[in-house]
């Protein structure tokens, strides 16, 4: 403890004060050093390292940054993962959609819960459930196509369309999170904001444009930033449904990852990959810190 | 918004409607969404063709420690942070706030390689340990509670001959039951439904928890879709139960997170 000087200026009572405080603390710093500051500076270091964890890591300098820059298949994973992001406007855009209109209706609480369901099951039961439902001949979703007159495509099984098919999914599974918090928001604008645009002529459109989507900015912001987090590191359903197919066209950057490590135990090039996904979710987030600045309102 | 909702859970209608029917009725066309005879015995059957109960013990052994010790120790350090005073307070909370910026992408492999030193790989220990030092998100969640509660509380318990443990065990924990219940509540539906961590960790099927169990009736069955659903409908249940008793601690934590980021 770097803190520890300062206490000798401080009289006993307070002394002691501190000494508890320390103590109270020590657990989730000893975790932090063990399993948070620990592994990062660990995992910098091994992205230099060749290591298949049978020999000894051997030092490779840049070598695994630079077989990156060549490595067609972490390219195609860094732009599938950054297509699955394309859900995230179209997610939100939904259930902003819904809480508008769930916003102070009778029954909301039991419709809520209803469209909060996907979001408390598992990725491996809404995985399988959904690898039914698009099962070309006998799932649900080709049999609806085909009384409309449609020919579905093979969706999971079809290059083209795997992506957007597991955007679909996964807006029907975060739904239900972004609806809670938009209704949140939506419940803490107050009623004499409207009810003063109102008396100044706004509509319907004109109370959403000037009070309620701006009291609303901040839960956007932070629906936006959670969901990039989210989205950048997507692993489970692609692990259930598709490992990466077809052709590597649903492999995100995080399942390269995982397989790369744990199914050819490359650990060093597992961690320089890793550095690279960190770093782009870390400068994701810190952009979209650094615009909220403009777009933002933050009430007093 | 009604009609909203029936789309929503359409899904989960055709994954009931798919668990309660025969193989035959499965593959018919038009389906149908009826079982002529609901198939009541694929749910006992998706029990015993994989350890499904198995399964359900191991995720309890695997989460509950780590859930309650997690939780002791994140509301111990919050009350720390909340109302005790001492040097460098707001520097040591901003690091550990730093902690939920760092993606698991990152710390995956070196954690592995660390717990393979250990010798703990294929055990609970590597699901169970990190989690009993406590959490970021939970010191920060409590420790915005303890800061609501008024200062004479924490000064008459003093007063009275409390250190500054008995205040916090006796007079402040118990306060902070709702907030406490909103993390456990979290803390269970995340542990229950965890998969990566234990694909990761774990090789034997007997130390399986319900995830990787479910996960199996992909390479086993994978054509039993009434099986598969049958075993899905089941794993889910729970979890959906649970979020029906307590969903009011659930919205209030997820509008507490989004407000106050």
């Amino acid at each position: 403890m770097t803190e520890k000087p300062p206490i000798r200026t401080l009289g006993p009572l307070a002394r002691s004060e501190a000494r508890w405080a320390y103590g109270f603390i020590l657990a989730p710093f000893v975790g932090f050093v063990l399993f948070g500051l620990g592994p990062v500076l660990a995992s910098a270091l091994l992205s230099f390292y060749e290591y298949n964890l049978l020999g000894a890591p051997r030092w490779i300098g840049l070598g695994n940054f630079r077989e990156l820059g060549g490595d067609a298949r972490f390219h195609e994973s860094l732009w599938n993962t950054a297509f699955f992001l394309l859900g995230i406007p179209v997610g939100m855009a939904l259930s902003l959609l819904v809480a508008l209109a769930l916003n102070r209706m009778p029954g909301a609480p039991l419709l809520r819960s209803l469209y909060f369901l996907p979001a408390v099951t598992s990725i491996v039961a809404v995985s399988l459930l959904w690898t039914w439902l698009y099962n070309p001949e006998f799932g649900w979703i080709n049999n609806v196509l085909s009384q409309l007159g449609i020919v579905g495509p093979a969706w999971l099984q079809d290059p083209l369309w795997v992506k957007p098919a597991l955007i679909l999914m996964g807006i029907w599974m975060g739904l239900g999170h972004s609806l809670l918090l938009y209704l949140a928001g939506l419940q803490s604008i107050p009623g004499a904001l409207l009810e003063a645009a109102s008396l100044d002529g706004a509509g319907v459109v004109g109370r959403f444009r000037w009070v309620v989507w701006p009291l609303l900015t901040p839960t956007t912001f932070f629906i936006v930033i959670t969901s990039v987090i989210g989205t950048l590191q997507m692993f489970g359903q692609i692990y259930m449904m598709t490992q990466g197919g077809p052709e590597f066209a649903s492999a995100t950057t995080m399942y390269y990852l995982w397989e790369t490590a744990f199914q050819w135990n490359r650990m060093g090039y597992a961690c320089a990959m890793a550095w690279i996904l960190g770093s782009a979710i870390i400068g994701a987030t810190g952009a979209q810190f650094a615009v909220a600045r403009r777009w933002v309102y933050y009430q007093e | 918004m009604v009609v909203g909702a029936v789309v929503m859970l359409l899904p989960f209608g055709w994954m009931l409607s798919t668990a309660l029917q025969t193989p035959a009725e499965v593959f018919s066309q038009p389906p149908r969404w009826l079982p002529r005879a609901p198939q009541w015995g694929n749910f006992v059957q998706a029990t015993t063709v994989v350890p499904f109960w198995q399964g359900v013990l191991n995720t309890l052994l695997i989460t509950l420690p780590g859930l309650i010790g997690g939780l002791f120790a994140s509301a111990l350090a919050a009350y720390a942070f909340a109302r005790l005073r001492f040097p460098g307070r707001e520097m040591l909370f901003g690091t550990l706030l730093v902690t939920l910026m760092i993606p698991a992408a990152v710390t995956m492999v070196p954690l592995f390689v660390l717990f393979r030193e250990l010798r703990w790989i294929d055990s609970f220990r590597p699901l169970i340990v990190p989690a009993l030092f406590g959490g970021a998100y939970a010191i920060f969640f409590l420790r915005q509670f303890f800061r609501t509660l008024p200062a004479d509380l924490d000064e008459a318990s003093r007063i009275d001959g409390c250190s500054y443990w008995q205040t916090f065990w006796k007079i402040l924990l118990p306060l902070a039951h709702a907030p406490v219940a909103t993390l456990a509540v979290f803390g269970f539906l995340a542990g229950w439904n965890e998969f990566l961590a234990p694909l990761i960790y774990l090789s034997s099927p007997e130390r399986f928890p319900l995830q990787l169990v479910l996960a199996e009736f992909q390479s086993l069955y994978y054509t039993d879709w009434s099986l598969m659903m049958a075993g899905a409908t089941l794993a889910s249940l729970p979890v959906m139960a649970l979020y029906l008793v307590a969903q009011r601690y659930v919205a209030e934590g997820i509008a507490l997170s989004g407000i106050k980021a």
